[in-house]
Protein backbone atom coordinates (compact mmCIF):
# COMPACT_ATOMS: atom_id res chain seq x y z
CA UNK A 1 0.00 0.00 0.00
CA UNK A 2 1.42 3.52 -1.30
CA UNK A 3 0.82 6.42 0.91
CA UNK A 4 2.96 9.08 -0.40
CA UNK A 5 5.53 11.46 2.36
CA UNK A 6 4.28 14.82 0.52
CA UNK A 7 0.64 14.06 1.35
CA UNK A 8 -2.06 14.44 4.25
CA UNK A 9 -4.55 12.01 4.88
CA UNK A 10 -8.43 12.10 6.71
CA UNK A 11 -9.76 9.55 8.57
CA UNK A 12 -11.57 9.21 5.74
CA UNK A 13 -9.37 7.83 3.57
CA UNK A 14 -9.25 11.02 1.48
CA UNK A 15 -5.74 12.42 0.13
CA UNK A 16 -4.79 15.92 0.25
CA UNK A 17 -2.47 17.79 -2.14
CA UNK A 18 -0.99 21.34 -0.96
CA UNK A 19 -1.06 23.52 -4.58
CA UNK A 20 -0.56 26.83 -3.37
CA UNK A 21 -3.78 28.58 -2.29
CA UNK A 22 -5.81 24.94 -3.50
CA UNK A 23 -5.63 21.77 -2.69
CA UNK A 24 -5.97 18.26 -4.96
CA UNK A 25 -8.06 15.57 -3.22
CA UNK A 26 -8.54 12.16 -3.94
CA UNK A 27 -8.87 8.72 -2.26
CA UNK A 28 -6.62 6.76 -1.05
CA UNK A 29 -4.87 3.74 -2.16
CA UNK A 30 -5.66 1.95 0.91
CA UNK A 31 -9.21 3.65 0.38
CA UNK A 32 -9.26 2.00 -3.63
CA UNK A 33 -8.13 -1.52 -2.86
CA UNK A 34 -11.09 -1.78 0.08
CA UNK A 35 -13.33 -0.20 -2.42
CA UNK A 36 -12.92 -2.80 -5.25
CA UNK A 37 -12.78 -2.07 -8.90
CA UNK A 38 -14.60 1.49 -9.20
CA UNK A 39 -17.28 1.74 -12.10
CA UNK A 40 -18.77 5.39 -11.50
CA UNK A 41 -17.99 8.50 -9.83
CA UNK A 42 -20.62 10.85 -9.34
CA UNK A 43 -18.56 14.35 -8.94
CA UNK A 44 -19.86 17.48 -7.44
CA UNK A 45 -20.73 20.77 -9.20
CA UNK A 46 -17.99 23.23 -9.80
CA UNK A 47 -18.11 25.83 -7.73
CA UNK A 48 -20.01 23.86 -5.06
CA UNK A 49 -19.40 25.33 -1.23
CA UNK A 50 -18.54 22.20 0.44
CA UNK A 51 -18.53 21.74 4.80
CA UNK A 52 -15.71 19.42 6.09
CA UNK A 53 -16.43 15.94 7.23
CA UNK A 54 -19.46 15.97 4.97
CA UNK A 55 -20.13 13.99 2.10
CA UNK A 56 -19.79 15.65 -0.94
CA UNK A 57 -19.38 12.85 -3.99
CA UNK A 58 -19.57 9.26 -4.07
CA UNK A 59 -17.44 6.24 -5.87
CA UNK A 60 -19.18 3.24 -6.39
CA UNK A 61 -17.23 -0.27 -7.32
CA UNK A 62 -18.87 -3.26 -8.19
CA UNK A 63 -20.02 -4.17 -4.51
CA UNK A 64 -21.03 -0.64 -2.95
CA UNK A 65 -21.45 2.76 -2.77
CA UNK A 66 -19.43 5.13 -0.55
CA UNK A 67 -19.67 8.45 -0.04
CA UNK A 68 -16.45 11.15 -0.05
CA UNK A 69 -16.33 13.24 2.87
CA UNK A 70 -14.62 16.88 2.31
CA UNK A 71 -11.43 16.73 4.36
CA UNK A 72 -11.40 20.61 4.49
CA UNK A 73 -14.61 23.40 3.96
CA UNK A 74 -14.29 25.36 1.00
CA UNK A 75 -15.38 25.33 -2.51
CA UNK A 76 -14.65 23.13 -5.38
CA UNK A 77 -13.49 24.83 -8.31
CA UNK A 78 -12.30 21.93 -10.30
CA UNK A 79 -13.37 18.05 -10.84
CA UNK A 80 -11.75 15.13 -12.75
CA UNK A 81 -14.21 14.93 -15.48
CA UNK A 82 -12.09 11.84 -17.09
CA UNK A 83 -12.98 9.85 -14.11
CA UNK A 84 -17.25 9.89 -15.82
CA UNK A 85 -15.24 8.06 -18.41
CA UNK A 86 -12.72 5.99 -16.78
CA UNK A 87 -13.50 5.61 -13.44
CA UNK A 88 -11.31 2.65 -12.95
CA UNK A 89 -8.14 5.20 -13.25
CA UNK A 90 -8.94 5.86 -9.08
CA UNK A 91 -7.95 2.13 -8.51
CA UNK A 92 -5.41 2.39 -11.23
CA UNK A 93 -3.35 5.71 -9.92
CA UNK A 94 -5.48 6.86 -7.05
CA UNK A 95 -2.49 9.50 -6.53
CA UNK A 96 -2.25 10.53 -9.59
CA UNK A 97 -4.83 10.59 -12.33
CA UNK A 98 -7.65 9.28 -10.32
CA UNK A 99 -7.95 12.61 -8.58
CA UNK A 100 -11.20 13.43 -8.17
CA UNK A 101 -11.21 17.42 -7.41
CA UNK A 102 -9.85 20.82 -6.50
CA UNK A 103 -10.33 22.64 -3.33
CA UNK A 104 -10.31 25.91 -2.61
CA UNK A 105 -9.90 25.63 1.37
CA UNK A 106 -11.51 28.20 3.81
CA UNK A 107 -8.49 27.90 5.94
CA UNK A 108 -5.67 26.22 4.43
CA UNK A 109 -4.51 26.28 7.77
CA UNK A 110 -6.54 23.74 8.56
CA UNK A 111 -4.49 21.44 6.73
CA UNK A 112 -2.28 20.84 9.62
CA UNK A 113 -4.94 18.93 11.19
CA UNK A 114 -4.94 16.08 8.79
CA UNK A 115 -2.70 13.15 8.95
CA UNK A 116 0.66 13.10 7.88
CA UNK A 117 1.70 9.62 5.95
CA UNK A 118 3.28 8.16 9.01
CA UNK A 119 -0.04 8.40 11.08
CA UNK A 120 -2.43 7.54 8.75
CA UNK A 121 -0.28 4.32 8.31
CA UNK A 122 -0.82 3.77 12.04
CA UNK A 123 -4.32 4.95 11.70
CA UNK A 124 -5.27 2.14 8.47
CA UNK A 125 -3.13 -0.65 10.60
CA UNK A 126 -5.50 -0.40 13.49
CA UNK A 127 -8.42 0.01 11.39
CA UNK A 128 -10.27 -3.57 11.61
CA UNK A 129 -10.89 -3.68 7.52
CA UNK A 130 -6.79 -3.26 6.59
CA UNK B 1 -14.93 7.87 2.12
CA UNK B 2 -17.09 5.17 4.05
CA UNK B 3 -19.23 2.61 2.89
CA UNK B 4 -22.24 3.57 2.94
CA UNK B 5 -24.74 0.06 2.20
CA UNK B 6 -22.78 -2.66 3.21
CA UNK B 7 -24.82 -5.59 0.79
CA UNK B 8 -23.98 -8.30 2.80
CA UNK B 9 -24.97 -8.56 6.67
CA UNK B 10 -22.62 -10.06 9.13
CA UNK B 11 -23.24 -13.24 11.26
CA UNK B 12 -21.69 -13.96 14.60
CA UNK B 13 -21.34 -18.18 14.20
CA UNK B 14 -19.88 -18.21 10.48
CA UNK B 15 -19.13 -21.86 8.98
CA UNK B 16 -16.25 -22.56 6.75
CA UNK B 17 -16.70 -24.44 3.40
CA UNK B 18 -13.82 -26.95 2.79
CA UNK B 19 -12.25 -24.34 0.54
CA UNK B 20 -11.72 -21.85 3.40
CA UNK B 21 -7.71 -22.38 3.60
CA UNK B 22 -7.63 -22.32 0.27
CA UNK B 23 -9.41 -19.17 -0.81
CA UNK B 24 -7.24 -17.83 1.79
CA UNK B 25 -3.96 -18.84 0.67
CA UNK B 26 -5.61 -17.25 -2.66
CA UNK B 27 -5.31 -13.99 -1.47
CA UNK B 28 -9.55 -14.22 -1.47
CA UNK B 29 -11.08 -10.98 0.03
CA UNK B 30 -13.65 -13.61 2.45
CA UNK B 31 -16.85 -11.88 3.87
CA UNK B 32 -20.23 -13.50 5.57
CA UNK B 33 -22.67 -14.86 3.10
CA UNK B 34 -25.55 -17.14 4.10
CA UNK B 35 -23.89 -18.18 7.40
CA UNK B 36 -20.31 -18.86 5.43
CA UNK B 37 -17.40 -17.46 5.41
CA UNK B 38 -16.86 -17.17 1.41
CA UNK B 39 -14.41 -15.02 -0.88
CA UNK B 40 -16.26 -11.78 -2.35
CA UNK B 41 -13.88 -11.06 -4.66
CA UNK B 42 -9.36 -12.44 -5.48
CA UNK B 43 -7.59 -10.15 -7.52
CA UNK B 44 -10.79 -7.72 -8.74
CA UNK B 45 -14.88 -8.04 -9.68
CA UNK B 46 -14.15 -7.39 -13.71
CA UNK B 47 -11.34 -9.52 -13.62
CA UNK B 48 -13.20 -12.41 -12.62
CA UNK B 49 -16.09 -11.82 -14.26
CA UNK B 50 -14.11 -11.59 -17.76
CA UNK B 51 -12.29 -15.13 -17.32
CA UNK B 52 -15.81 -16.69 -16.71
CA UNK B 53 -16.44 -15.31 -19.92
CA UNK B 54 -13.82 -15.74 -22.00
CA UNK B 55 -11.81 -18.70 -20.76
CA UNK B 56 -12.72 -20.49 -17.16
CA UNK B 57 -13.73 -19.34 -13.63
CA UNK B 58 -13.82 -21.40 -10.41
CA UNK B 59 -16.56 -20.75 -7.87
CA UNK B 60 -17.08 -22.28 -4.52
CA UNK B 61 -20.62 -22.91 -3.98
CA UNK B 62 -20.34 -25.35 -1.12
CA UNK B 63 -22.94 -22.95 1.04
CA UNK B 64 -25.63 -24.35 -1.08
CA UNK B 65 -27.73 -27.01 0.30
CA UNK B 66 -27.09 -30.58 -1.32
CA UNK B 67 -30.09 -33.06 -0.35
CA UNK B 68 -31.39 -36.11 -1.67
CA UNK B 69 -34.21 -37.60 -1.28
CA UNK B 70 -35.07 -41.11 -1.51
CA UNK B 71 -39.00 -42.83 -1.39
CA UNK B 72 -39.84 -45.14 1.99
CA UNK B 73 -41.59 -47.65 -0.71
CA UNK B 74 -41.10 -48.41 -4.26
CA UNK B 75 -42.84 -45.10 -5.56
CA UNK B 76 -41.39 -42.65 -7.81
CA UNK B 77 -39.77 -39.86 -5.73
CA UNK B 78 -40.23 -37.53 -8.72
CA UNK B 79 -43.99 -38.61 -8.38
CA UNK B 80 -44.01 -37.40 -4.83
CA UNK B 81 -42.10 -34.32 -5.40
CA UNK B 82 -44.33 -33.25 -8.24
CA UNK B 83 -47.19 -32.02 -5.01
CA UNK B 84 -44.48 -29.19 -4.00
CA UNK B 85 -43.02 -28.23 -7.60
CA UNK B 86 -45.03 -27.17 -10.64
CA UNK B 87 -42.13 -28.55 -12.63
CA UNK B 88 -42.08 -31.67 -14.96
CA UNK B 89 -40.10 -34.22 -12.53
CA UNK B 90 -42.08 -37.57 -13.36
CA UNK B 91 -41.02 -36.69 -16.88
CA UNK B 92 -37.32 -36.04 -15.87
CA UNK B 93 -34.86 -38.87 -17.09
CA UNK B 94 -32.49 -40.01 -15.58
CA UNK B 95 -29.21 -38.37 -14.94
CA UNK B 96 -30.87 -35.26 -15.87
CA UNK B 97 -31.58 -31.51 -14.24
CA UNK B 98 -34.26 -29.40 -14.43
CA UNK B 99 -34.93 -26.03 -12.37
CA UNK B 100 -38.17 -25.48 -10.62
CA UNK B 101 -39.48 -24.05 -8.03
CA UNK B 102 -41.17 -25.09 -4.34
CA UNK B 103 -44.06 -23.36 -4.17
CA UNK B 104 -46.57 -22.26 -1.10
CA UNK B 105 -50.26 -22.20 -1.16
CA UNK B 106 -50.89 -18.91 -2.23
CA UNK B 107 -47.99 -19.81 -5.25
CA UNK B 108 -45.54 -17.74 -4.15
CA UNK B 109 -41.97 -18.99 -4.19
CA UNK B 110 -40.31 -21.05 -1.14
CA UNK B 111 -37.24 -21.94 -3.36
CA UNK B 112 -35.98 -21.78 -6.77
CA UNK B 113 -34.12 -25.29 -6.87
CA UNK B 114 -32.43 -27.52 -9.22
CA UNK B 115 -33.33 -31.19 -9.26
CA UNK B 116 -31.46 -34.01 -10.45
CA UNK B 117 -33.11 -37.51 -11.04
CA UNK B 118 -29.84 -40.20 -9.96
CA UNK B 119 -30.45 -43.78 -9.51
CA UNK B 120 -33.16 -44.19 -6.73
CA UNK B 121 -32.98 -41.18 -5.17
CA UNK B 122 -33.48 -37.61 -6.62
CA UNK B 123 -30.93 -34.79 -5.74
CA UNK B 124 -32.00 -31.48 -4.93
CA UNK B 125 -29.69 -28.08 -4.75
CA UNK B 126 -30.98 -25.29 -2.23
CA UNK B 127 -30.22 -22.09 -2.02
CA UNK B 128 -28.38 -21.33 1.14
CA UNK B 129 -30.15 -18.94 2.39
CA UNK B 130 -33.56 -20.78 2.17
CA UNK B 131 -32.32 -24.26 2.81
CA UNK B 132 -33.86 -24.59 6.56
CA UNK B 133 -36.66 -23.15 5.39
CA UNK B 134 -37.25 -25.49 2.61
CA UNK B 135 -36.34 -28.93 4.42
CA UNK B 136 -39.20 -27.68 7.26
CA UNK B 137 -41.33 -26.73 4.07
CA UNK B 138 -40.54 -30.47 2.65
CA UNK B 139 -40.68 -32.68 5.61
CA UNK B 140 -43.95 -30.94 6.82
CA UNK B 141 -45.70 -32.36 3.27
CA UNK B 142 -43.85 -34.81 2.59
CA UNK B 143 -41.75 -36.32 5.82
CA UNK B 144 -44.47 -39.39 5.94
CA UNK B 145 -43.45 -40.16 2.13
CA UNK B 146 -39.67 -39.30 1.23
CA UNK B 147 -36.21 -39.10 3.69
CA UNK B 148 -34.74 -36.04 2.83
CA UNK B 149 -30.83 -36.57 3.60
CA UNK B 150 -28.69 -33.19 3.13
CA UNK B 151 -25.33 -33.82 2.18
CA UNK B 152 -22.72 -31.90 4.34
CA UNK B 153 -20.10 -34.18 3.21
CA UNK B 154 -19.70 -32.82 -0.16
CA UNK B 155 -18.21 -29.41 -1.11
CA UNK B 156 -19.53 -27.99 -4.52
CA UNK B 157 -17.69 -26.30 -6.83
CA UNK B 158 -18.34 -24.67 -10.45
CA UNK B 159 -15.99 -24.05 -13.12
CA UNK B 160 -18.09 -22.41 -15.81
CA UNK B 161 -16.70 -20.39 -19.20
CA UNK B 162 -15.63 -21.55 -22.91
CA UNK B 163 -12.57 -23.00 -21.36
CA UNK B 164 -14.37 -25.31 -18.41
CA UNK B 165 -14.23 -28.16 -20.86
CA UNK B 166 -10.62 -28.25 -21.92
CA UNK B 167 -10.03 -27.85 -17.74
CA UNK B 168 -11.71 -31.00 -17.08
CA UNK B 169 -11.15 -32.88 -20.32
CA UNK B 170 -7.39 -33.46 -19.34
CA UNK B 171 -8.69 -35.30 -15.96
CA UNK B 172 -11.13 -37.38 -17.57
CA UNK B 173 -12.26 -37.01 -21.31
CA UNK B 174 -15.95 -38.41 -20.85
CA UNK B 175 -16.86 -34.87 -19.34
CA UNK B 176 -17.71 -34.43 -23.03
CA UNK B 177 -20.41 -36.46 -23.56
CA UNK B 178 -22.42 -34.35 -21.41
CA UNK B 179 -24.92 -31.60 -22.94
CA UNK B 180 -26.43 -29.03 -20.60
CA UNK B 181 -28.37 -30.01 -17.72
CA UNK B 182 -27.24 -33.95 -17.89
CA UNK B 183 -25.09 -35.20 -15.02
CA UNK B 184 -22.63 -38.35 -14.63
CA UNK B 185 -19.50 -39.01 -13.04
CA UNK B 186 -15.68 -37.88 -13.29
CA UNK B 187 -12.54 -39.37 -11.86
CA UNK B 188 -9.73 -37.70 -10.32
CA UNK B 189 -7.46 -40.27 -10.10
CA UNK B 190 -9.14 -42.52 -7.44
CA UNK B 191 -12.24 -40.46 -6.57
CA UNK B 192 -15.15 -40.52 -8.35
CA UNK B 193 -17.38 -37.48 -8.00
CA UNK B 194 -20.55 -36.30 -9.18
CA UNK B 195 -20.50 -33.48 -11.80
CA UNK B 196 -23.04 -31.63 -14.35
CA UNK B 197 -23.02 -30.09 -17.47
CA UNK B 198 -24.74 -26.44 -15.36
CA UNK B 199 -24.21 -23.64 -13.72
CA UNK B 200 -25.18 -19.89 -13.25
CA UNK B 201 -23.29 -17.89 -15.23
CA UNK B 202 -24.85 -18.32 -18.86
CA UNK B 203 -21.80 -19.87 -20.02
CA UNK B 204 -21.21 -23.59 -20.23
CA UNK B 205 -19.93 -24.96 -17.40
CA UNK B 206 -19.97 -27.51 -14.96
CA UNK B 207 -20.68 -28.29 -10.55
CA UNK B 208 -19.07 -30.77 -9.13
CA UNK B 209 -19.86 -32.13 -5.87
CA UNK B 210 -16.45 -33.49 -4.42
CA UNK B 211 -16.45 -35.41 -0.47
CA UNK B 212 -15.23 -32.40 1.77
CA UNK B 213 -11.98 -34.09 2.62
CA UNK B 214 -10.18 -34.59 -0.63
CA UNK B 215 -11.73 -31.32 -2.34
CA UNK B 216 -8.93 -28.67 -1.98
CA UNK B 217 -6.56 -31.57 -3.07
CA UNK B 218 -8.69 -31.45 -6.32
CA UNK B 219 -9.30 -27.75 -6.60
CA UNK B 220 -5.63 -27.20 -6.25
CA UNK B 221 -4.99 -30.08 -8.85
CA UNK B 222 -7.60 -28.29 -11.25
CA UNK B 223 -5.87 -24.70 -10.80
CA UNK B 224 -2.95 -25.85 -12.09
CA UNK B 225 -4.40 -25.11 -15.63
CA UNK B 226 -3.76 -21.43 -15.86
CA UNK B 227 -6.55 -20.97 -17.96
CA UNK B 228 -8.98 -21.34 -14.85
CA UNK B 229 -9.14 -18.49 -12.41
CA UNK B 230 -10.53 -18.31 -9.08
CA UNK B 231 -13.68 -16.34 -8.71
CA UNK B 232 -15.62 -14.69 -5.79
CA UNK B 233 -19.21 -13.85 -4.98
CA UNK B 234 -18.96 -10.73 -6.74
CA UNK B 235 -18.05 -12.33 -10.24
CA UNK B 236 -20.85 -14.77 -9.23
CA UNK B 237 -23.52 -11.94 -9.17
CA UNK B 238 -22.53 -9.78 -12.10
CA UNK B 239 -23.09 -12.85 -14.07
CA UNK B 240 -26.20 -14.41 -13.17
CA UNK B 241 -27.48 -10.50 -13.33
CA UNK B 242 -25.60 -10.47 -17.63
CA UNK B 243 -27.65 -13.81 -18.14
CA UNK B 244 -30.68 -12.58 -16.53
CA UNK B 245 -31.01 -15.40 -13.73
CA UNK B 246 -33.11 -14.73 -10.59
CA UNK B 247 -31.53 -14.87 -7.35
CA UNK B 248 -33.51 -15.33 -4.18
CA UNK B 249 -34.57 -13.10 -1.61
CA UNK B 250 -33.59 -10.25 -5.19
CA UNK B 251 -36.02 -11.49 -7.64
CA UNK B 252 -37.58 -14.38 -6.07
CA UNK B 253 -39.73 -14.19 -2.32
CA UNK B 254 -42.95 -16.20 -0.99
CA UNK B 255 -44.85 -13.22 -2.20
CA UNK B 256 -43.63 -13.35 -6.11
CA UNK B 257 -45.25 -16.16 -8.20
CA UNK B 258 -43.34 -18.01 -10.57
CA UNK B 259 -45.45 -16.42 -13.54
CA UNK B 260 -44.93 -12.67 -11.92
CA UNK B 261 -41.07 -13.66 -12.33
CA UNK B 262 -40.92 -15.05 -16.15
CA UNK B 263 -40.42 -18.39 -15.16
CA UNK B 264 -43.46 -19.79 -16.46
CA UNK B 265 -41.39 -21.81 -18.95
CA UNK B 266 -40.63 -24.14 -15.80
CA UNK B 267 -44.51 -24.76 -15.72
CA UNK B 268 -44.99 -27.76 -18.39
CA UNK B 269 -48.56 -28.21 -20.02
CA UNK B 270 -49.37 -31.42 -18.19
CA UNK B 271 -49.12 -29.61 -14.46
CA UNK B 272 -51.06 -26.57 -15.53
CA UNK B 273 -53.45 -29.38 -16.05
CA UNK B 274 -53.38 -32.05 -13.52
CA UNK B 275 -52.97 -28.51 -10.98
CA UNK B 276 -51.52 -30.58 -8.24
CA UNK B 277 -49.04 -28.44 -6.66
CA UNK B 278 -49.56 -25.69 -4.49
CA UNK B 279 -50.49 -22.52 -5.07
CA UNK B 280 -52.21 -23.87 -8.37
CA UNK B 281 -54.97 -22.23 -8.38
CA UNK B 282 -53.22 -18.69 -8.51
CA UNK B 283 -50.63 -19.91 -11.02
CA UNK B 284 -52.70 -21.25 -13.45
CA UNK B 285 -55.03 -18.03 -13.33
CA UNK B 286 -52.35 -15.82 -13.63
CA UNK B 287 -51.24 -18.30 -16.52
CA UNK B 288 -54.48 -17.53 -18.55
CA UNK B 289 -55.01 -13.97 -17.21
CA UNK B 290 -52.03 -12.69 -16.77
CA UNK B 291 -49.89 -10.56 -13.83
CA UNK B 292 -50.33 -6.99 -12.42
CA UNK B 293 -46.40 -6.89 -12.18
CA UNK B 294 -43.77 -9.20 -14.54
CA UNK B 295 -40.05 -9.18 -13.99
CA UNK B 296 -38.09 -7.50 -16.63
CA UNK B 297 -34.40 -6.23 -17.91
CA UNK B 298 -33.75 -2.63 -17.45
CA UNK B 299 -30.97 -0.70 -18.59
CA UNK B 300 -29.89 3.06 -17.56
CA UNK B 301 -29.05 5.69 -19.55
CA UNK B 302 -25.37 6.83 -18.60
CA UNK B 303 -23.19 5.32 -16.75
CA UNK B 304 -24.81 5.51 -13.05
CA UNK B 305 -25.32 1.93 -11.90
CA UNK B 306 -29.04 1.66 -10.41
CA UNK B 307 -29.51 -0.65 -7.46
CA UNK B 308 -32.07 -2.76 -5.98
CA UNK B 309 -34.53 -1.00 -4.27
CA UNK B 310 -34.59 1.93 -6.75
CA UNK B 311 -38.07 2.99 -7.63
CA UNK B 312 -39.31 3.29 -11.21
CA UNK B 313 -41.55 6.02 -12.14
CA UNK B 314 -43.60 7.13 -15.37
CA UNK B 315 -43.78 10.29 -17.16
CA UNK B 316 -46.38 11.36 -14.87
CA UNK B 317 -44.53 10.61 -11.56
CA UNK B 318 -46.43 7.35 -10.48
CA UNK B 319 -44.39 4.77 -9.36
CA UNK B 320 -44.56 1.80 -11.76
CA UNK B 321 -42.06 -0.42 -10.43
CA UNK B 322 -38.90 -1.71 -8.49
CA UNK B 323 -35.53 -2.90 -9.47
CA UNK B 324 -34.52 -6.04 -7.25
CA UNK B 325 -30.93 -6.21 -8.38
CA UNK B 326 -28.69 -3.64 -10.42
CA UNK B 327 -25.06 -2.96 -10.92
CA UNK B 328 -22.34 -2.93 -13.61
CA UNK B 329 -22.04 -5.30 -16.48
CA UNK B 330 -18.85 -5.71 -17.47
CA UNK B 331 -19.03 -7.46 -20.66
CA UNK B 332 -21.49 -4.54 -21.99
CA UNK B 333 -19.61 -1.84 -20.22
CA UNK B 334 -23.43 -0.41 -19.33
CA UNK B 335 -24.79 -0.48 -16.07
CA UNK B 336 -28.09 -3.03 -16.09
CA UNK B 337 -30.47 -4.50 -13.82
CA UNK B 338 -33.46 -6.23 -13.05
CA UNK B 339 -37.16 -5.19 -11.25
CA UNK B 340 -40.48 -5.55 -11.50
CA UNK B 341 -42.61 -3.12 -13.37
CA UNK B 342 -46.32 -2.88 -14.09
CA UNK B 343 -47.52 -4.59 -17.00
CA UNK B 344 -49.45 -1.96 -18.91
CA UNK B 345 -45.40 -0.62 -18.68
CA UNK B 346 -43.16 -3.90 -19.22
CA UNK B 347 -42.72 -3.19 -23.16
CA UNK B 348 -39.42 -3.62 -23.97
CA UNK B 349 -37.65 0.31 -25.02
CA UNK B 350 -40.58 1.46 -22.13
CA UNK B 351 -39.06 5.02 -21.05
CA UNK B 352 -38.94 5.25 -17.28
CA UNK B 353 -37.42 7.22 -14.84
CA UNK B 354 -35.32 5.64 -11.93
CA UNK B 355 -34.57 7.29 -8.76
CA UNK B 356 -31.34 6.70 -7.04
CA UNK B 357 -30.59 8.00 -3.69
CA UNK B 358 -32.90 11.26 -4.81
CA UNK B 359 -31.08 11.63 -8.33
CA UNK B 360 -33.19 10.88 -11.23
CA UNK B 361 -31.80 8.25 -13.73
CA UNK B 362 -33.61 7.57 -17.19
CA UNK B 363 -33.59 4.20 -18.05
CA UNK B 364 -35.98 1.60 -20.66
CA UNK B 365 -37.05 -2.13 -20.29
CA UNK B 366 -34.60 -4.11 -22.02
CA UNK B 367 -34.59 -7.69 -23.46
CA UNK B 368 -33.24 -10.32 -21.08
CA UNK B 369 -30.80 -11.93 -21.17
CA UNK B 370 -28.13 -8.82 -21.38
CA UNK B 371 -25.71 -11.59 -22.51
CA UNK B 372 -26.53 -14.35 -25.01
CA UNK B 373 -26.42 -17.65 -23.07
CA UNK B 374 -23.82 -19.96 -24.53
CA UNK B 375 -25.01 -23.61 -22.82
CA UNK B 376 -24.19 -26.79 -24.79
CA UNK B 377 -27.53 -28.18 -25.44
CA UNK B 378 -27.94 -31.92 -26.82
CA UNK B 379 -28.22 -31.85 -30.24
Amino acid sequence: MQTPEELRYSKDHEWVRHEGAYVRVGITDFAQDALGDVVYVDLPQVGTIIASDLAFAEVESTKSVSDIFAPLAGEIVEVNQVLEDEPELVNEDPYGDGWVCVIKPTDIGHLELLMDAERYLAFVSQDPEA
Amino acid sequence: MTERKPEITSNNELKKTALYDLHVELGGRLVPFAGYELPIQYDGVIAEHRAAREAAGLFDVSHMRIVDVSSMDSSDVGETLELIAPGGLITLGHNRLRYSMLTNDTGGIVDDVIFTRMANRFRLVLNASRAEIDLKYLNALLGDQLIFRPRQDLALISIQGPKAISVLQQHDPAVADLSFMEAGLINFGETECDISRSGYTGEDGFEIAIPNDEAEQIVRLLLLDETLKPAGLGARDTLRLEAGLCLYGNELSESTTPVEANLSWTIPKRRRQDQRFPGAHTICSQLEKGTDKTRVGVTALGKRPIRDGAQLFNENNQIVGLITSGGYSPTTGKPIAMGYIDTPYAKEDNYLTAVVRGKQIGCTVAPLPFVQHRYKRSK
